[in-house]
């Protein structure tokens, strides 16, 4: 069994202690990599956040503008046709007063027309009847006289008195009291 | 620190007896040769340095130039609807600018450090994630003098944004003393608060990150070192255990992608909020 203790090949080494280059050279490069990104990139990256916030904002408020118009020609819009409902509506209220005064119309129109109609009706009935009347009794007179001439035989020839009998004849008949005549 | 650089091997008799002994990595593994072949060193700190161009020095620049380029193609177009490149950027910079800064910093005031606080978090993150890219595979904070400057950078931020909006003593008196407390307690406690608020967070800040890439990539050298000594070097019974090592290299090395994401937004996080209290009325 063999024991080995083996040192490091170079000297006792501290590596705390700094290669003096080593902190120059980090510092110049850090430096020279600062210097490079605020001068080329860091406001570039700053330039595309500002951007797109802003265009992202520029979208938001033109997107509201837009839909405030489109509300407000809604709004319009459901104005225009309650209007039109409401006008459609008196409309056909109008139409239908009108159509029941109309009718009312007619209604009155007929019933004169009736009414005259008739009043005319009687009218021409009372005149044929009261002409019937004149010619019937003209002819009954005649007819009467020549048969009751040709029965009794006696003349009748004179007018005055034949008149009188026919006379009181159809009084008779008129008051209802036949058989009082002559015979 | 000598606790690392020595490690105790048994090895049973016939075994492995043609072998090397195992050398365990320790720090001396971290102070990478100069590229091109070099071997000057100059000394400093009672201590030998590379002179010339380490890997790590070259993995640095390289993230610089990665993240520049990436950001800057990534935000070239400026389209308003994003390709995948543009989106990925834009979540990237997002992340950073909301989550780090504005969060942290506040609305009012966030703006003009979102670029150093963005440009700190990818340049570290990069940094880190090379510790694990393959054919990279070196974590250049890993490096003190690497993280050194970077908090160095830090702690002259914050102190400067804070004396400039409050002056000297005024920024000395809000960060050293407390709100609602009189009398002899302030003796105690400006201080302490002093310690905390002004000498100690630089060097925190520095060692959290360095120390977490540093143990990382030490731990990763030791599995892989370590199971392939147990496997080729010893073979027979240990070399299950060797295989069992890399399993356990495959397992941590993921573990340290979450940790270099981590570190990164750590570091990052306490300068904003260092930032934040430095520009605080009160607190």
């Amino acid at each position: 069994m063999q024991t080995q203790l083996v040192p490091l090949a170079a000297g006792e080494l501290n590596p705390l202690l700094p290669h003096t280059v080593e902190i120059v050279l980090s510092l110049v490069v850090f430096g020279i990599l600062f210097f490079a990104v605020s001068k080329f990139v860091a406001p570039k990256f700053e330039e595309i956040y500002t951007e797109r916030t802003k265009a992202i904002e520029g979208g938001l408020a033109a997107a509201e503008t837009k839909q405030a118009e489109a509300d407000a020609k809604l709004a319009e819009l459901e104005k225009q046709l309650a209007d039109a409902r409401h006008e459609a509506a008196r409309i056909r209220e109008e139409a239908r007063e009108q159509g029941a005064q109309i009718v009312a119309e007619m209604r009155e129109q007929a019933q004169t027309e009736a009414a005259r109609i008739v009043d005319h009706g009687k009218a021409q009935i009372e005149a044929e009847r009261q002409q019937a009347v004149t010619s019937l009794r003209a002819e009954v007179g005649t007819l009467a006289t020549t048969l009751a001439g040709r029965i009794v035989g006696e003349s009748l020839d004179d007018d005055e008195r034949q008149s009188r009998v026919v006379e009181r004849f159809l009084a008779d008949l008129e008051a209802g009291t036949p058989g009082s005549g002559v015979n | 620190m000598s606790g690392i650089g020595s490690v105790i091997i048994r090895s049973e008799g016939g075994e492995g007896s043609g072998g090397e002994s195992f050398h365990a990595p320790g720090p001396a593994d971290f102070d990478l040769p100069a590229i091109g072949g070099g071997h000057d060193t100059f000394s400093m700190f009672g201590q030998d340095f590379v002179a010339g161009v380490t890997k790590p020095m070259l993995q640095i620049v390289l993230a610089g130039v990665l993240v520049f380029v990436f950001f800057y193609l990534a935000s070239r177009k400026r389209a308003m609807v994003p390709g995948k490149l543009q989106f990925v950027g834009e979540e990237a910079y997002g992340f950073a600018r909301n989550s780090l800064g504005r969060d942290i910093i506040g609305s009012h005031d966030f703006a003009r450090f979102v670029p150093y606080l963005f440009t700190l978090f990818f340049f570290i993150l990069l940094n880190n994630l090379f510790a694990t890219i393959p054919f990279i595979q070196f974590p250049t904070f890993s490096r003190s003098g690497m993280v050194y400057g970077l908090a160095l950078l830090s702690w002259v931020i914050y102190n400067a944004v804070g004396i400039r909006k409050h002056g000297f003593l005024g920024y000395l008196k809000l960060q050293c003393v407390p709100s609602g407390i009189g009398g002899p307690m302030l003796l105690l406690l400006v201080p302490l608060e002093f310690m905390s608020n002004i000498l100690v967070r630089p060097v925190t800040l520095a060692l959290r990150l360095f120390c977490n890439m540093f143990a990382g990539h030490l731990l990763l050298i030791l599995f892989a070192l370590g199971g392939e000594y147990l496997i080729v070097e010893m073979g027979g019974a240990y070399a299950p255990v060797g295989v069992l090592a890399w399993v356990l290299f495959a397992l941590v090395a993921f573990l340290e992608i979450l940790i270099q994401f981590l570190q990164a937004y750590v570091f990052v996080l306490l300068n904003a909020m260092y930032i934040q209290g430095a520009l605080a009325d009160e607190h």
